[in-house]
């Protein structure tokens, strides 16, 4: 029993928590841009794979790190365009454009791994980032190892979260941003471009969501895989709806994902196989859907959510 | 401030001598074969308030949704002023042109994002979008100006979905001057405010119109017209059929021009009553907290008599109507309904008592969209051996007495088998007041019979309704529109805040009367 009040006051497991947390930050403030402006970006997993591949081979072929990460934005945003392109001019159907691009961004990233690399058994590895080493951190008890394990890639979901966050709420893009997802007439018949603001907001969106993708090949781990997104994309729509899209409850929704996920694994060698390891796996997608069923009836969508909006048709 | 040429002091210049702020000329929009404008010509000058007024579908929204950029007109121009008082075309397709060029729309529906505060919408898109900050000083005294200059006051700090509608209008109104705009479109603006609210509007449009700001108005209602407007503006057919000034003219000769025939005048005869189809007494209607609730309901309704409910959406009409449609159980309190008590929400049952239901959202409740005009006719009596045997439906019948329906209520439609989705409010109007009055109903449940119908067809319902009073059918009129009750109630109660008012003989009742009551006041206080 003791054992398992044991694991939260260890470093390791608030570091792995930071680690298992930080692509579900970058997926859930992608999923929440896109969502405050109107449109759902079901793409989110396959966006994922294509960000971790993309930024990934851009390593491999001997981009600095940095340029992996701006080639799995630049990626992440051109499968944003094929979306936003489709849901908002056309208005096609939100669910099935982002399911179509799921399923076409993930089999473009394998098949261009297959491509790149047709006959390797291991697969390639590159140099990731490296963990972050602050002088007078280092030093520090507790604090200095859970933060000392982290790299640059952390930083900068964090970075990302309190961008949004004043984006949102201060700028005039943000209030353009959402009031064209609770309203798109109000934000025509003040002269602004629905169109392009949708858009916009789901070509950055969709980059976000990529850079969740890129921080698992290039700092968590140091190849690519197949199957190793593993519906990271998926839970981020759901903490999406927890998060009541805003972003600081976005990083809290992502950490305490993160922090059952970590808890769940140690939890397991503890209990040394007496109870089946599924039953742990499962732990954290319960949590996602309690937490669900508790906030998302009180939830308080964006009002034009999944709507499409054609000029001059009221 | 409003406009640059505007004087401090009232301009006495007379409005025909001053050069126009906007002209329209041979403007014509098609849309497939048909003719939504053909070549309107309209000069507006500063300071004027001028009318526009039409039937559903005359062609006024389509010309001002030209003027607005949401559609582009196949030929004719466009030409507004600009500061400095000369003509210069406008760029068609585009609301941030319009807007540019000191145009301002108030929509029917508002153009407001609920989840954003009343300053926000107000300074949305007058930012540049790739600039930090708002300048929020500045503007916030801005704004401040504007509210003491036109007496146009709100909370600016609350979300919107939390401002009353009145309240939502004043932020669209000031969204508008907050663009400097010098031609202002009001577009049925009085449609959902009670009649105080009506008038403390017109008296802000005078007080701006005074500062050299041209406006359009357009309602259906012509004693607001003949009362605000100097100058009215009648389309027809896509034409425009009169462009005078209102001195002169009145109700009848304005309701001839838009409808383009005589409207014959309502003949009523006095109430023969028959036996109770409806009694309240101490209803309660939905859960405590509940919106839109009934808390404590006395009524009594006769056969033969129209009893006029009057209020504000919101105020427990809504409860009130699904009570006596059987949608609502009571709560409490004992509740009649044709000689039954009823005690259980029982559709069904209120049907087969001979009640007859005009839903207020004839789309959402009043019809199933997809299906024919014949099925939609026949779905309150699907069971009736007329429309089926051994469970298939008798399809030649139905067709048939959909067709005779189609006749006697001159229902313009492609003919029983059209989807009823394809009819205009008015004749969608139209089925269900056949349904409903084919089985001779002895309570009827008319809630806002005529939102959103224009003159032609609010005639022909209230004549029908009329009709069936006597006939002998009691009639539940629930409505917002102060002229529709007295026109045609015998009794007329207030709803406000869940609390319904004794109903009192509509001879003993003024607009004003009711209006006070529909805003909170009792009938003491009111009368």
């Amino acid at each position: 029993m003791w054992a398992a009040l044991d694991i939260l006051t260890q470093a390791n497991f608030w570091a792995a928590t930071l680690r298992i947390a930080t692509p579900l930050i970058f997926g859930v403030l992608g999923a929440l841009l896109c969502e405050r402006s109107g449109v759902l970006n079901l793409g989110i997993e396959g966006i994922f794979v294509a960000g971790a591949m993309s930024g990934w081979l851009a390593v491999y072929l001997g981009l600095p790190l940095w340029g992996g990460v701006v080639v799995a934005a630049l990626v992440g945003a051109l499968f944003g365009l094929i979306h936003g392109l489709l849901t908002v001019p056309l208005g096609l159907s939100q669910h099935v454009t982002g399911i179509g691009v799921t399923l076409l961004a993930t089999s473009l990233a394998y098949f261009g791994y297959r491509v790149a690399f047709p006959n390797v058994a291991t697969p390639p590895r590159i140099e990731p980032f490296p963990p972050l080493d602050v002088p007078l951190l280092r030093d520090v008890s507790f604090l200095g190892p859970v933060l000392g394990q982290q790299t640059a890639f952390t930083v900068l979901a964090f970075a990302c979260v309190i961008l949004l966050a004043v984006l949102l709420a201060r700028t005039p893009l943000g209030l353009a941003l959402r009031a064209v997802g609770d309203n798109p007439e109000a934000v025509e018949a003040q002269g602004l471009s629905v169109v392009g603001l949708r858009i916009g907001a789901v070509m950055a969106g969709s980059a976000l969501m990529a850079l969740g993708g890129a921080f698992l090949t290039l700092s968590a781990f140091n190849a690519f895989y197949f199957g190793m997104i593993n519906g990271r994309g998926w839970v981020c729509i759901a903490l999406t709806v927890f998060a009541s899209w805003r972003p600081g409850k976005a990083l809290l929704g992502a950490l305490l994902f993160g922090a059952l996920d970590a808890y769940q694994l140690r939890l397991q060698t503890i209990t040394g196989g007496a109870v089946p390891s599924q039953i742990f796996l499962m732990l954290p997608y319960l949590f996602s859907i309690a937490a669900l069923v508790l906030v998302a009836r009180r939830a308080d969508y964006p009002r034009a959510l999944m709507k499409p909006y054609f000029k001059g048709q009221r | 401030m409003i406009a640059p040429t505007a004087p401090d002091r009232p301009d006495r210049t007379p409005h025909h001598t001053r050069p126009p702020v906007l002209s329209l000329s041979g403007i014509t929009k098609r849309f497939g074969n048909m003719v939504a404008n053909d070549a309107v010509d309209l000069d507006i000058r500063a300071g004027e308030i001028v009318a526009l007024l039409g039937e559903n579908g005359a062609g006024k929204t389509t010309l001002m949704s030209i003027l607005f950029g949401h559609y582009v007109a196949d030929e004719g121009t466009v030409h507004v002023a600009d500061a400095a008082g000369r003509l210069a075309p406008l760029a068609g397709g585009s609301a941030e042109a319009a807007l540019k060029a000191g145009i301002g729309m108030v929509h029917q529906h508002f153009t407001l994002a609920e989840n954003l505060t009343g300053f926000e919408n107000i300074v949305l898109g007058t930012v540049p979008l790739w600039r930090l900050g708002f300048g929020k000083a500045a503007a916030r005294s801005k704004v401040a100006r504007l509210m003491r200059d036109s007496g146009l006051q709100a909370d600016l700090d609350v979300p919107i979905g939390k401002l009353s509608v009145g309240e939502q209008q004043r932020i669209e109104i000031l969204k508008a001057l907050y663009r400097d705009v010098r031609v202002l479109i009001l577009d049925e603006p009085t449609a959902v405010l009670t009649p105080q609210e009506a008038d403390s509007l017109a008296a802000t449009v005078k007080t701006l119109a005074g500062k050299g700001l041209a406006v359009i108005f357009i309602s259906h209602k012509l004693h607001e017209v003949l009362a605000l407007c100097e100058r009215v503006v009648v389309l027809r057919g896509g034409v425009k059929v009169a462009d005078r000034p209102t001195a002169g003219a009145d109700r009848a000769t304005l309701a001839e021009l838009m409808v383009g025939r005589e409207i014959p005048a309502r003949e009523r005869m006095p109430a023969s009553l028959g036996a109770p189809v409806l009694r309240l007494v101490g209803v309660e209607v939905g859960a405590p907290g509940e919106r839109d609730r009934l808390e404590a309901g006395d009524l009594e309704l006769n056969g033969g008599e129209i009893v006029g409910i009057a209020g504000v959406s919101g105020n427990g009409q809504g409860a009130l109507a699904a009570l006596v449609a059987g949608l609502k159980p009571p709560r409490s309190g004992l509740c009649e309904i044709v000689g039954q008590q009823a005690t259980r929400s029982d559709p069904r049952a209120r049907l087969a008592a001979g009640v007859g239901r005009i839903p207020e959202d004839r789309h959402r409740d009043g019809s199933i969209g997809a299906l024919s005009v014949a099925e939609n006719y026949v779905l309150e009596t699907i069971g009736s051996p007329e429309n089926q045997r051994h469970g298939l439906l008798r399809r030649a019948a139905i067709q048939a007495r959909a067709a005779q329906a189609i006749r006697d209520y001159d229902i313009r439609c492609p003919g029983p088998s059209a989807p009823i989705r394809a009819l205009s409010g008015g004749n969608m109007q139209k089925v269900v007041l056949a349904r409903v009055l084919e089985r001779a109903p002895k309570l009827i449940l008319a809630h806002q019979p005529t939102r959103g119908l224009d003159i032609g067809a609010t005639t022909d319902v209230h004549r029908r309704l009329l009709a069936a009073r006597e006939r002998g059918s009691g009639i539940l009129l629930i409505s917002e529109d102060l002229d529709e009750l007295f026109a045609l109630s015998d009794r007329i109660a207030v709803i406000h805040a869940g609390h319904l008012s004794p109903a009192i003989e509509a001879a003993r009742l003024d607009v004003r009367t009711v209006g006070l009551m529909m805003a909170g006041h009792s009938v003491g206080e009111a009368a």
